[in-house]
């Protein structure tokens, strides 16, 4: 049963990763419609930037939970600014050729100047250590990844479906040049939303440094589930997004259990299911 | 094409006028689809361009809330020349539409629908004045898609939203499309009652008839071009000639 519930909770942790990432894409996917190949970069670059704040400026954990996502977060905007907005309106082909070749060069870069093996980066010390729960060993830092990135998933889905802001969002997924007519001022609306989305992405960096190391192909690996994630879940639901990460971390995490040989390709087994199935994905609306 | 000098005169309230159209152009990517077009709206009136359909006239008002990116010409408003202006700073100057295929978010409930135009001056009407025009709106107020409104509801739904935002110059295009004649005559009498109140209305209609209610002025756009124009005390006289127009 412990080794059970061990899966589990890495089956959680992974699917805090999915959530995070799969969110992020599905807001930038409805606002920008580009499917953003550069998210696994830009997450990699949210945890080389934890690790920067703390090696050069000395600012430990917390402040890069908070720096993190808004110097990452500005960065895709500069990308959005400069590059992605000259493909809006054009097929996504050209989004995701582009977002990729993004995802490239950036991840070229930082393999060239830090190879591709894993640089530390510690558990904070007020996170450190365990807890026996009685019928498991709960490391807290692994414990705090769920539920901090649970509340930061609940946080976004209620800015988007619940606030003035979200109605903005919703309403110009669907008809932008509607509610630019209204006066509002759209594409600060949509380089924002980018924004958000990438820091979404270089916040579970952050979160992953402590567990995973900090390596230049940390997100390229992640990204393909990840992409497999949102084919499940469907591109059209905050939501759903959400929860289809974490139930396929769960479901990853069950299979290491029960079948371990599988547990790589479990995902991907249920893609080409749900693609056969639903080809919009379980949340997803027919476009 | 008439000549807008030599354009009937409106009736002796209205005023200087708020929109000055010349020479209108615009195109959807390689396609040109208006030619010049050339009108005025005084401040206060309600003015409606007729026409066939395809004839340019919901483009028409598209150009002007800038909805249009390639327009060439002069759209001037209030002092203000549109031509090269982003849709969010013409809303911003007080410009509203009601589009001709209403616009209702279905991703946002009845309420959010309502307010989602921000206010872009002061002056505009408060809820309790909308829902006093639209009683069944505060009922559905709560419903949870927009889009699941009967017809006439999102139409209502549609102008309302506009008269939060302070805009003084409202664009309607077929704002009767296929409504039940109760709920025409419903939206015939808030015609008249924000022309009361000082709205200036640019109206789009196929249904003459109902627009003779309201307007003060029509406009026959054909073409892409504006090829006529009269009062709406001239309508008889005109009737052979806007039954060819309008091929009705
Ligand atoms: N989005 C569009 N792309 C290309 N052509 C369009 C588009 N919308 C309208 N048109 C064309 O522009 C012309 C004028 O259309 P429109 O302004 O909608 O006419 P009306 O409102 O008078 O019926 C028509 O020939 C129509 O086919
Ligand atoms: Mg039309």
């Amino acid at each position: 049963m412990q080794a059970l519930y061990a899966q589990l909770l890495v089956g959680l942790i992974n699917g805090s990763f999915y959530a995070l990432l799969s969110l992020g894409l599905a807001v930038i996917f409805g606002m920008l419609n580009i499917i953003n190949f550069a998210h696994g970069a830009l997450y990699m670059m949210g945890a080389f930037c934890a690790y920067f704040l703390l090696n050069i400026f000395g600012l430990n954990y917390w402040y890069a939970l908070v720096l993190a996502p808004i110097a990452v977060g500005i960065f895709g905007m500069l990308l959005e600014r400069t590059l992605l907005k000259w493909i809006a309106g054009l097929d996504h082909l050209y989004g995701l050729l582009l977002t990729f070749g993004i995802a490239l060069i950036i991840q070229g870069v930082f393999q060239n100047y830090f190879g591709s093996s894993g640089l530390p980066y510690a558990i904070p010390p007020q996170l450190q250590g365990g807890m026996n729960l009685g019928f498991m060993f709960l490391p807290i830092y692994r414990g705090w990844v769920v539920v901090f990135s649970l509340v930061v998933c609940i946080a976004t889905w209620y800015l988007i479906e619940r606030t003035r802001l979200g109605a903005y969002l919703r309403a110009a997924t669907e008809n932008p040049n509607l509610v630019r007519a209204f006066g509002i001022n759209v594409p600060r609306m949509i380089t924002l939303t980018y924004g958000l989305g990438i820091g979404l992405a270089a916040l579970a960096g952050v979160l992953s440094a402590p567990i995973n190391q900090v390596r230049p192909l940390m997100g390229a690996d992640l990204i393909i589930v990840v992409f497999a994630v949102v084919v499940i879940g469907g591109m059209g639901s905050i939501m759903g997004s959400v929860i289809t990460g974490f139930a396929l971390g769960v479901v990853e995490g069950l299979t290491k259990y029960f079948y371990p040989e599988a547990s790589n390709t479990v995902v991907f087994v249920l893609m080409v299911l749900v693609l056969l199935v639903k080809p919009t994905g379980l949340t997803g609306r027919a476009t | 094409m008439v000549d807008v000098k030599t354009a009937p005169d409106a009736p002796a309230k209205a005023g200087a006028s708020l929109l000055e159209i010349r020479d209108l152009q615009a195109w959807y990517g390689e396609s040109h689809v208006l030619h010049g077009i050339n009108f005025d709206v005084r401040t206060g009136e309600v003015v409606t361009l007729l026409g066939r359909n395809g004839a340019g006239k919901t483009s028409t008002l598209k150009s002007i809330m800038g909805m249009i990116a390639k327009r060439t010409g002069s759209a001037r408003f209030d002092g203000h020349e549109l031509i090269k202006m982003h849709s969010d700073k013409i809303a911003r100057l007080g410009v509203a539409i009601c589009p001709e295929e209403r616009g209702i978010f279905a991703s946002l409930d009845v309420r959010e629908n309502l307010m989602l135009p921000p206010i872009v001056r002061s002056g505009g009407l408060s809820t309790e004045q909308i829902f006093e025009l639209f009683p069944n709106l505060k009922e559905r107020l709560s419903s949870s898609q927009g889009t699941k409104l009967s017809g006439g509801e999102q139409q209502m739904l549609a102008i309302a939203r506009i008269l939060r935002t302070g805009a003084r110059f409202l664009m309607l295009d077929e704002p009767t499309e296929g409504l039940a004649p109760v709920i025409i005559q419903q939206i015939g009498r808030t015609i008249q009652r924000l022309k009361s109140e000082g709205f200036t209305i640019l109206l789009v209609e196929q249904n003459f008839r109902f627009a003779s209610t309201v307007a003060d002025r029509f406009f026959i756009v054909e073409h892409g071009k504006v090829i006529d124009g009269f009062a709406n005390s001239e309508l008889q006289a005109n009737m052979d000639k806007l039954h060819t127009y309008l091929g009705v």
